[in-house]
């Protein structure tokens, strides 16, 4: 019998392993391709807007990389001999590190903009967050929602649209949330109400959404570009901490609706373990019968949190448009939709969570366009796959318990 | 299954009248949606608008005008003549087999949204022993092209399925991510210069040999593009429906769907099951691709999106998990493609309006108390209601 104590230690002892083999891979991968003349160098300057500057990091890549490479073995044995109490932390960390490492070896003899790095890295992520975030309202109070994608190409749609037609992107982002929210209270009804199988239910609003936003888009955005031209959002530098090097471009000189994100994954963090809606919520989604018993009305909350997370998801389309591309293109949201879903499973349905499992896969996305600077002697191809398949590896390894609530994609029936 | 029962125990007046209701609702559903999409096209249509402007009369007159010209040209090009109606069987044929696939994963409790990277993989392996074996007998070399791309795309689900087995890691993230792997593996090997790219500047793969194309059924009419696939599909749909119901695999897997508790208490191999149905899962899946590449454009291109993954679920959904129901719904997403791009040709109404009819038609079958509600027609029996997939939570 496998008892939970003896699960505990595998668990540890398999991440210990895990992050052996991230040693390992920079042994292997990266060091051979480098001589001991070659140099990195990592510059910090800031894209857009005046921080503090920070000089230029320049070290030889053997030893960088062998720096690095003790660091994660130490942290690997640690981990065996002793175990680390927040064992995710760690590995976010050895992560990191592998990355850095990545990162070094593909810059060798070449300079390198973390900052910049990690500022498109934050932006790219935007919209994965918020779809992560969307599905973690959602899926707390037990309603499964795979139509965030749809949500997110209504609130694309809207805000490119209202925000064209009133001239202020405030008008558009209010649009969105009201194109997200209408499409979560059609999938609120089928789900809730008419106790359709809510994953029928999630893609057929995809599929609508999909087919509304580009009908209406051939007919009137793209025949007139009156409708299609909204007003965006501006950066705006956080005083003081937007001058910190490094972190400061990276987090405090966004836009609005990305310190609106940033807000959400704490206020929903928050609320969902400290509030009485959390405890609330938890309860629907993990036992709803008991939560009747005790006079919470199931219904009631399972139409909030949906609405709730179907604004969350247009926000996310409204990131798109508003805050990036300033024009709304057919079926523009990419698969991002999935994409959130997946980085909501992996960071155990946690806001938290799927913040930073966001960041995974905006680094991937961001890798893309770093590439063409960076001496890989790798096809690009099997580099953009990486990400993708160390989540599915991590996943294999650790996270693969990862618990849904109780009574996710349940309908509940009233007695 | 509860259908089943209810038939067999009426008698047949009843049993006529239960048919013709379990009829009316998905036929209703289709009539609710093409109204609903003609008051759309209406709607968005200046001229409609401006007739209404003039006057009631004027503006109803109009309105049926585009609104017969458009439905005209939608049903000519869904079943208008023999060129339309081959169409609608053409493209039906990938999608039965990806309708399958995720169906069947649904019947073992397993929820496949990468059939879209399954199809790109099957794509793959089956262009490959296409064009690279030559000197083949057709009867030998086609089904060599066909297996390869059942077992491209059984190998990738395949991962899937032990992943899940093996580790609990959930299969839909794993199938996403695979899917992301699967474009970028297909975009190296078709790049320009890539291992599997033809020559030259396109990023296509080389053409497919001869002796592998599936047959096409009027070799006298080039234009007409039905070829064989379409008779694999039914009969894999027939397979699929003889391995579900009459076989002791066919039993596990939906017990396990069922309930992969009670399964494991009953004895069954739950980890091997669910990676045999992963594995066949994905086997239909990349079946899907060579009725494309084999039947209709005898090469692969690079980056298409072929959109088959979505589709596959809505056409699961729809068909209610069934094979039988697989096929009427891939018939019925055929009709409507093959319909709306003449429609689009004819009375320039964007393409995209068939999504919008799907959507509909998904959401008026899925929920039926909608549509009864509009056309005031009696429910069936308790236990008619759909109950396909659960969420991730019960496993």
């Amino acid at each position: 019998m496998d008892t939970i104590l003896n699960q505990e230690k595998r668990k540890a002892r398999t991440m210990g392993i895990i992050f052996l083999v991230f040693a390992l891979a920079v042994l292997l991968l990266f060091l051979p391709g480098t001589t001991g003349e070659q140099q990195t160098t990592f510059t910090f300057t800031a894209t857009k807007v005046e921080a503090l500057a920070l000089p230029d990091l320049i070290f030889s890549t053997q030893m960088g990389l062998y720096v690095l490479v003790v660091v994660i073995v130490f942290l690997g044995a640690w981990q065996l001999a002793k175990g680390f109490p927040n064992q995710n932390l760690i590995l976010g960390v050895v992560a990191g590190l592998f990355v850095l490492a990545f990162l070094a070896w593909a810059a060798r003899d070449k300079s390198m903009n973390l900052t910049g790095m990690l500022e498109s890295t934050l932006l790219r992520s935007m919209p994965i967050l918020l779809a992560a975030l969307s599905g973690v309202m959602c899926e707390r109070s037990g309603v499964v929602n795979i139509g965030i994608e749809g949500m997110m190409l209504a609130g694309a749609f809207l805000s490119a649209l209202i925000g064209s037609v009133t001239g202020s992107q405030w008008w558009g982002l209010l649009a969105a949330l009201a194109g997200g929210g209408l499409m979560a209270a059609l999938l609120a009804v089928l789900a809730i109400n008419y106790k359709v199988d809510q994953i029928v239910a999630g893609t057929a609003i995809t599929i609508l959404a999909t087919g509304l936003t580009s009908y209406f888009s051939s007919r009137y955005l793209q025949t007139n570009a009156a409708l299609n031209t909204p007003p965006t959002f501006r950066p705006l530098q956080i005083p003081l901490l937007g001058r910190i090097p490094v972190v400061g471009p990276a987090f405090f000189n966004h836009t609005f609706v990305v310190y609106l994100a940033f807000f959400l994954v704490f206020a929903i963090q928050f609320m969902l373990y400290q509030t009485r809606w959390g405890l609330r919520t938890r309860a629907v989604g993990e036992h709803p019968r008991a939560a009747d018993t005790l006079g919470i009305k199931v219904f009631r909350t399972r139409y909030i949190n949906v609405i709730i997370g179907g604004m969350v998801a247009g926000l996310s389309g409204a990131y798109l448009v508003l805050s990036s591309v300033a024009r709304f293109d057919e079926l523009m949201s990419a698969g991002k939709g999935y994409i959130g879903m997946a980085a909501m499973i992996f960071g155990n349905w946690n806001p938290i969570g799927a913040f930073g499992s966001s960041l995974i896969f905006g680094f991937a996305d961001s890798l893309q366009t770093k590439l063409a600077i960076l001496q890989v002697p790798i096809p690009s191809q099997f580099l953009l796959m990486a990400p993708y398949l160390v989540t599915m590896i991590v996943l294999a390894g650790v996270v693969g318990q990862s618990r849904p609530p109780a009574a996710d994609g349940a309908p509940y029936e009233k007695e | 299954m509860s259908r089943q029962k209810a038939n067999a125990e009426g008698k047949s007046p009843s049993r006529i009248s239960a048919a013709a209701r379990s009829l009316a609702v998905p036929l209703l559903a289709v009539v609710t949606a093409l109204i609903i999409g003609a008051l759309l096209i209406i709607v968005t249509d200046e001229t409609v608008l401006a007739a209404f402007g003039r006057g009631i009369g004027s503006g109803l007159v109009q309105a049926w005008r585009i609104i017969s010209k458009a439905y005209g040209a939608f049903f000519f090009g869904a079943f208008g003549d023999l060129y339309h109606i081959t169409e609608t069987l053409r493209i039906a044929t990938p999608y039965i087999f990806a309708g399958l696939a995720v169906a069947l994963g649904f019947q073992g409790g397993l929820f496949n949204i990468g059939a879209e990277g399954q199809y790109f993989i099957g794509g793959l392996t089956s262009v490959y022993v296409g064009y690279s074996l030559t000197g083949l007998p057709w009867f030998v070399h086609l089904p060599l092209a066909l297996l390869a791309g059942a077992v491209g795309g059984a190998l990738w689900a395949g991962i899937v399925g032990v992943l899940k087995a093996k580790t609990g890691a959930h299969e839909v993230i794993n199938t996403i991510m695979m899917n992301y792997v699967a474009y970028r593996l297909a975009e190296f090997m078709l790049d320009v210069g890539g291992p599997m790219a033809r020559p030259g500047y396109r990023p296509v793969s080389p053409e497919v040999q001869p002796s592998a194309y599936l047959p096409q059924f009027f070799p006298s009419d080039s234009t007409i593009r039905f070829n064989a696939g379409f008779f694999i599909a039914l009969a894999f749909a027939v397979l699929v429906w003889w391995l579900l119901y009459k076989t002791t695999l066919g039993y596990e897997i939906r017990t396990v769907g069922q309930n992969p508790h009670a399964a494991r208490y009953a004895g069954i191999n739950v980890p091997r099951t669910i990676i045999i149905t992963m594995a066949l899962s994905g086997a239909l899946a990349g079946l899907a691709a060579p009725m494309d590449i084999l039947g209709v454009i005898h090469f692969m291109p690079n980056a298409f999106s072929s959109g088959y993954g979505f589709d596959a679920i809505a056409l699961a959904l729809l068909g209610n998990s069934h094979p039988l129901g697989v096929v009427l719904a891939s018939l019925l997403f055929g009709a409507l493609r093959s319909g709306a791009s003449n429609m689009q040709g004819i009375a320039q109404i964007p393409i995209d309006i068939t999504s919008i009819l799907q959507g509909l038609i998904i959401v008026f079958i899925a929920a039926p108390a909608i549509v009864r509600a509009i056309y005031r027609i009696r429910g069936l029996e308790q236990g008619e209601e759909l109950v396909l997939t659960r969420g991730w939570g019960q496993m």
